[in-house]
């Protein structure tokens, strides 16, 4: 066992990505199902202004990072996606990049905050997170866990759902609420660009192994967990940027969901008929 | 006169980081202006994304291997492009998916390349050069590659003009006319792929979609016909990048750390202000 | 009179004299392991128009898009007339098209790439082409649509334009893949009525699909059936009557003539003039042809087939 790995100062990122890990999962599952590539996207995108202000102000990230998703929910429920990829949409985007960026390079250390901020900065959990982040995650596991049904029918089939009295645009809401929960917690640790492939990446690949919703939900939480602590582990030993890990991983957990579903689902020879019971023809 | 002075600093005109900034920003507008109209009205903004998130890889390589950032731009997006070709079309979600992930293992490799520059090299701010552009960083030899790359994309683009048009407006009518499909979409890709790269290195690249797209969504809210179109789009991308050069320079004096704000986001913020009053006022364009 | 019990189609021949538009002669296609076409014949005159008709899934688009070269064929020939710019071209307006209504393109910028669509390089303006394009958007009743976006025009303005589109190459045949399928009542009559005129002013052969008749009545000179990849052609009261119908079908086919309309109702029970068993064990209905019709023996008594009449 490496010195350090599990020191005292790596405590709160070992319990923090954890937490973090297996609501993405569960969060996912959902973002996957929902086809919410777009969402998934956007919500970070707009996380990682808040935490470029933070950092201006010196306020504490993670609020940045919480409010401003906050923010990207509100305005997302709001007007909605009218049409996956709406030019408008995308012009805010990059004008909210544009801002982080803005934020940063008026803080004294741009390049570095850049870096950590984009790409994930597992060194930089303080333990006075783990309380909120703790809570965030419990919360949110709850309120998948308590309305797993009529996310599913909402996500499969709005009509049917609107049918048995789901408000669908309510789940609406609370999808992204969740999504932005999530948001808030990853960011500081696997940065803002790689959060979509922590959210997408694990549960795309449960789906193509198997078709029963709740085991995708636990693979996929099971593959997130994996992929954060051995990201973790390798960004520890080698100092390497743990974004790397963490989208390296997910493409390889996809890849390797496709080859699974692809033999699957091969052409297997048809078994002969048998005949059953007495003369029946 | 004052005012003029205000805003056209002293020595202005005479920084020679500032001329080679307009002509590569005119360039680059003049560039993305036919092919973002194209890629707007056929719905592949987000193929525009993803190119240009895709080209963050090629970046940081460039600054690894000590090459030329222009040259790993172009590189990677014309790897993009060739994929996607080669690729081809799929069902709409599983696209996103695939695109998605492939994008987020390219960031990540990005995130990799970008700290072994740093380590390998001490070179600090490679991140923010590739990621959120350096315009005035960008010396004048390159100028020339620029304008090779920015003419060769402009060349492909009117050579197959009237076929892309028409596959554009509808692939039935396309293909009726018998157009080599093949050809075409790879000219347009190819062209799409030198704008995102030009684009990238102008303003970074995971900001880029917006000189691509930003002025060209405006210009179809302003005009009618395709050409007048291209034309509007070129106009207002030109304004932006100029403009956001010209309060970048200014900013130099702007609290609170009199280092300058950065250009990209004057450029950004200009093409979306610039969308945004099109939207408002060109509502009468829509119906003859 | 068939060979290998395959049934061919029927076909009159067209009036002599005229030029030919299209001919197609024995077409048979096959996708994916389908028959779709089954030895299809029948010609378009120039400056006539023909109907095509058949239910959803009779193979009309698969027809119409053979004919165009987008389909491969799987045995037997389509000639088509050179159009008046020396080069095979066909005026084709597909089913369905639906146009953004954010597309930066005019009215007549559509019509000017159905002309000059295929050619490279950036267009030059001329005068020329403008006039062109004018004169062709007059001959559509569009003119007062010239310079309005494409996509905010209303479904029969957007088939009128698609029209003049279609003959901007100046092509001798005209395509068009259930055109009257979304129109309202009276954009259907006046765009069936626009195509008569268009047929007989320009010299065009005109080959439109629907599954529905009685629009086309008044502007229509001859028809192609089709049902279940045969076809029959003639002139419409040849071809549209019970015993004719009834044979192509293989099912019982009523034809009621009320106040000049015609419903083509086809019924359950198999026909006599068809088969018992299976129904490609068949023996093959004579094709009615145009010169029988007159003076000759009708057709259901040319009809083939055991203890018939």
């Amino acid at each position: 066992m490496p010195s350090g790995l599990f020191s005292g100062f790596m405590v709160s990122t070992w319990l923090q990505g954890s937490i973090m890990a297996v609501v993405a999962g569960a969060v996912g599952f959902f973002v996957v199902l929902r086809g919410s590539s777009f969402e998934a996207h956007a919500i970070p995108q707009g996380a990682f202004t808040g935490a470029a202000g933070a950092a201006l102000i010196g306020a504490n990230t993670l609020l940045g990072v919480g409010t401003f998703s906050l923010l990207g929910v509100v305005a997302i429920a709001r007007w909605g996606r009218r049409g996956q990829h709406d030019v408008v949409t995308a012009l805010w985007l990059v004008t909210l990049l544009g801002i982080g960026s803005l934020f940063l390079s008026l803080s004294t250390e741009y390049a570095d905050q850049t870096f950590s901020l984009l790409f994930g900065e597992p060194l930089a959990v303080s333990s006075s997170d783990l309380l909120p982040t703790a809570l965030l995650g419990a919360g949110c596991i709850t309120v998948v866990i308590v309305l797993f049904r009529p996310l599913m029918l909402s996500s499969i089939a709005p009509e049917l759902a609107s049918a048995r009295g789901i408000r669908p645009a309510r789940v609406e809401v609370l999808f992204l609420l969740a999504v932005g929960v999530v948001t808030t917690m990853a960011l500081p640790v696997v940065g803002a660009l790689l959060v979509f492939s922590l959210m997408i990446g694990p549960p795309a690949t449960a789906r193509f192994v198997t078709d029963r919703p709740v085991r995708a939900m636990a693979i996929s939480g099971v593959l997130g967990l994996v992929t954060v602590w051995v990201s973790i582990t390798a960004s520890f030993w080698s100092n390497w940027p743990i974004g790397f890990f963490v989208g390296t991983f997910a493409f390889v957990w996809y890849v390797m969901g496709r080859c699974v579903a692809r033999w699957r689902t091969r052409p297997r020879p048809v078994a002969p008929l048998e005949l059953a019971g007495a003369g029946s023809r | 006169m004052s005012v003029l002075h205000a805003i056209f600093q002293p020595g202005l005109f005479s920084n020679s980081s500032v001329q080679d900034a307009a002509v590569l920003g005119a360039v680059v507008a003049l560039v993305c202006a036919p092919v973002g109209v194209f890629t707007v009205v056929r719905g592949q903004s987000f193929a525009g994304h993803a190119f240009a998130d895709v080209t963050a890889t090629g970046g940081s390589a460039a600054f690894l291997l000590g090459v030329s950032p222009l040259l790993g731009f172009v590189v990677m997006a014309l790897a993009g492009a060739s994929a996607t070709e080669l690729l081809g079309a799929e069902r709409q979600r599983g696209r996103d998916l695939v695109t998605g992930v492939v994008l987020g293992a390219g960031l990540g490799l990005s995130a990799l390349l970008l700290y072994l520059t740093t380590t390998t090299q001490s070179t600090t701010g490679a991140a923010v050069t590739v990621l959120f552009g350096s315009i005035f960083a960008v010396s004048t030899s390159t100028l020339p590659l620029v304008i090779g790359f920015g003419a060769s994309a402009l060349f492909l683009v009117g050579l197959v003009y009237r076929p892309l048009l028409l596959s554009s407006i509808n692939p039935d009518l396309a293909s009726a006319q018998g157009l080599g499909r093949r050809v075409v979409g790879l000219a347009y890709m190819v062209a799409l792929a030198l704008s995102v790269a030009l684009s990238a290195l102008t303003i970074g690249a995971i900001l880029s979609t917006a000189l691509l797209i930003g002025p060209a969504a405006a210009a179809l809210r302003l005009a009618k016909s395709p050409g007048r179109a291209i034309a509007w789009a070129a106009l207002i991308g030109v304004a932006a990048t100029w403009a956001g050069i010209v309060l970048a320079y200014d900013s130099y004096n702007w609290p609170p750390a009199q280092q300058g704000w950065p250009v990209s986001f004057f450029v950004v913020s200009l093409v979306l202000a610039a969308y945004l009053l099109a939207q408002l006022t060109g509502r009468r364009a829509r119906r003859a | 009179m068939t060979t290998s019990g395959e049934p061919a189609s029927s076909q009159a021949p067209a009036p002599s004299g005229e030029a030919l538009a299209l001919e197609v002669e024995d077409l048979w296609v096959r996708l994916g392991g389908h028959e779709i076409l089954r030895g299809v014949s029948f010609s378009v005159a120039a400056g006539s128009l023909t109907g095509l008709i058949g239910e959803n899934g009779a193979g009309k688009t698969t027809l119409l898009r053979a004919v165009l070269g987008l389909l491969p064929i799987s045995s037997g020939e389509v000639r088509v007339a050179r159009g008046h710019l020396g080069r095979r071209s066909i005026g084709y307006v597909p089913q369905k098209v639906v146009l953004d209504p954010d597309l930066p393109v005019r009215a007549r910028d559509l019509v000017e790439l159905g002309a000059d669509g295929r050619r490279l390089g950036i267009p030059m303006r001329s005068n020329a082409k403008r006039v062109f394009v004018d004169q062709l958007l007059q001959a559509v009743d569009a003119s007062h649509l010239a310079d309005a976006r494409v996509g905010a025009l209303s479904g029969g303005e957007q088939q009128r334009v698609l029209i003049a589109h279609a003959l901007a190459s100046l092509p001798r045949l005209l395509l068009l893949d259930e055109p009257l399928a979304s129109l309202d009542p009276r954009s259907t009559q006046e765009t069936a009525d626009l195509l008569g005129r268009i047929a007989s002013e320009r010299k065009v052969g005109v080959l439109l699909s629907t599954h529905d008749i009685n629009p086309l009545l008044p502007v229509m000179d001859r028809v192609v059936y089709l049902a279940a990849g045969r076809a029959v052609s003639g002139r419409t009261e040849e071809v549209v009557r019970s015993d004719v119908l009834s044979a192509l079908y293989r099912h019982h086919v009523d034809v009621f003539h009320a106040h000049g309309r015609v419903l083509v109702s086809v019924g359950e029970e198999q026909s006599e003039q068809g088969c018992e068993l299976d129904p490609d064990d068949c023996t093959d209905p004579e094709k009615p042809s145009g010169e029988n019709v007159a003076g000759g023996p009708s057709p259901a008594a040319a009809v083939a087939g055991p203890g018939q009449q």
